[in-house]
């Protein structure tokens, strides 16, 4: 498996739906028969995995919406943990 | 039969619930075009035919789903029996459920599957009995084999996720590594290898279906040669045979603490056989609702916590993690739901499960012929879930 680019485009796999939960008081993956309950950050950048935006584009939006730098090795961290789950391609 | 051990969980008043059920299972009807060997329906399901309608069902997914309830599961039965089915999927949709069906596939035309899918459906869990259409057809009584590999191929199409499902047990597990190919090809996302567990029709089969601990461990073996190349493509999963392990299952994720299921005929149940264990008097929808029956009804409080268990389970580290095993294997195996799982080897009943886990054999053994007898009700000593078959 190749490291994510900054031009790539993640999107969640087909299996996957992602929602707020008002009982949880979270987001989840939702799968056949499943649910994966979401922190925070995870949450954020899933939202911003729509199979249009790339890597960087998203890193540079995360930055700018928490008014935070350098948070691309982070950002990329969590992508590679989450491809390797299968929750995004 | 011992008559305290249930007569006194039920007195107790109803501990304190936190969380909401999480997993709606709606069992739509008990009618079925398959009459599986080892299906989990109640041996006198015929005695439930007061189907809940449209509306009541609606009812049902809409206070689940306001409690946090977030996976629906559409089963029986055959769900697609219920011509409401689309209606009930697009309501289920509409209020947030990832929404699940669970099928043997009978009357899942292409048109069909299109419907549901347009009605907001998640997902597809197809029921498989075995890569052979000799052995397929002849454990469900029917002639489906054909059919259930061109509605696998209707699923994918549409790009549902597929859950393949096959029950193992002592006829199929010698041809495990071919059911894992045969759900390679036809690209399943998950395949459920569900050793077959003791309830209903299974319970009342389970001489014939019981595997050796031979067989169970050669098939394993297979199974994990198999399951690195299927990595990324295709999960497998391997239900834990509890009765050959004698590992007991925390059964539910715990009584009263996730799953919620309904019933035909409205009877809310912790799980699906519960409704056989004697002096718990189960709420029905039509007249309780969901917030009340989850929170306040003494038979869904009945086994929650560990208060409820014997000497055996509360002096155990495992407790919170298995929760004493299942209430009604306890019940099956003991006659009292309150003891520990007799599959535990601190149970004091342990001694028999292990003597039928000994006397499971070899299908060559026992002098049954394996093949299909068209219209049959009985073969050899395995009893076929029939209207005919049903106790009243």
């Amino acid at each position: 498996m190749t490291a994510w680019t900054d031009d790539a485009q993640p999107a969640l796999t087909s299996i996957y739906r992602m929602q707020w939960e008002e009982a949880q008081q979270c987001h989840v993956l939702l799968f056949p028969e499943g649910m994966i309950k979401l922190n925070g950050p995870a949450a954020e950048i899933l939202q911003r995995c729509d199979g249009k935006t790339s890597v960087a584009a998203l890193v540079a939006d995360l930055e700018r919406t928490f008014g935070e730098s350098d948070l691309h090795a982070d950002v990329l961290e969590f992508l590679e943990q989450a491809r390797g789950r299968h929750w995004i391609r | 039969m011992d008559a305290t051990g249930f007569a006194e969980p039920q007195a107790r008043a109803p501990r304190a619930v936190a969380k909401p059920p999480l997993w709606l299972l709606a069992e739509l009807t008990y009618r079925c075009p398959l009459h599986c060997a080892f299906c989990s329906n109640p041996v006198d399901y015929t005695r439930y035919r007061e189907e809940l309608d449209t509306a009541e069902w609606i009812r049902v997914f809409r206070e689940a789903r306001a409690m946090g309830a977030v996976q629906l599961g559409f089963s029986g039965g055959e769900p697609l029996l219920r011509d409401d089915l689309p209606e009930l999927v697009a309501a289920a949709h509409e209020l947030g459920f990832y929404t699940n069906l669970i099928t043997s596939g009978v009357g899942l035309t292409p048109q069909r599957a299109e419907t549901l899918k347009r009605a907001g459906l998640d997902h597809i869990q197809l029921s498989f009995q075995d890569s052979s259409r000799e052995l397929n057809d002849f454990l469900s009584s029917t002639k489906t084999f054909d059919l259930k590999q061109r509605v696998a191929r209707t699923i994918k199409d549409l790009g549902y996720p597929m859950v393949l499902n096959c029950v193992m047990h002592r006829y199929n597990l010698p041809h495990v590594g071919r059911i894992i190919e045969m759900a390679e090809a036809m690209e399943a996302d998950f395949l459920e290898l569900a050793n077959v567990q003791y309830y209903g029709w299974a319970w009342r089969n389970r001489e014939m279906l019981m595997p050796s601990r031979d067989m169970l461990a050669t098939a394993e073996a297979v199974v994990e040669t198999h399951r690195p190349r299927l990595d990324g493509r295709m999960k497998i999963l391997w239900v834990v045979p509890d009765y050959a392990e004698g590992k007991p299952k925390p059964c539910m994720a715990g009584w009263g603490s996730v799953f919620l299921v309904v019933a035909p005929d409205g009877v809310a149940l912790p799980c699906h056989s519960a409704r056989m264990l004697p002096g718990l008097d189960f709420p029905n929808v039509r007249e309780h609702s969901i917030r009340s029956i989850w929170q306040e009804n003494p038979a869904f409080g009945a086994y929650r916590g560990t208060g409820w268990m014997s000497s055996t389970c509360q002096s155990c580290d495992e407790k919170e993690k298995d929760h004493g095993g299942c209430r009604c294997q306890a019940f099956l195996l003991t006659g009292d739901a309150a003891a520990t799982d007799p599959v535990c080897p601190k149970s004091p009943r342990h001694e028999e499960v292990e003597a039928m886990v000994k006397a499971a054999g070899d299908p060559r053994d026992h002098g049954t012929p394996i093949r299909f007898v068209p219209g049959a009700r009985r073969a050899g000593d395995l009893v076929f879930r029939t209207d005919a078959n049903a106790l009243s």
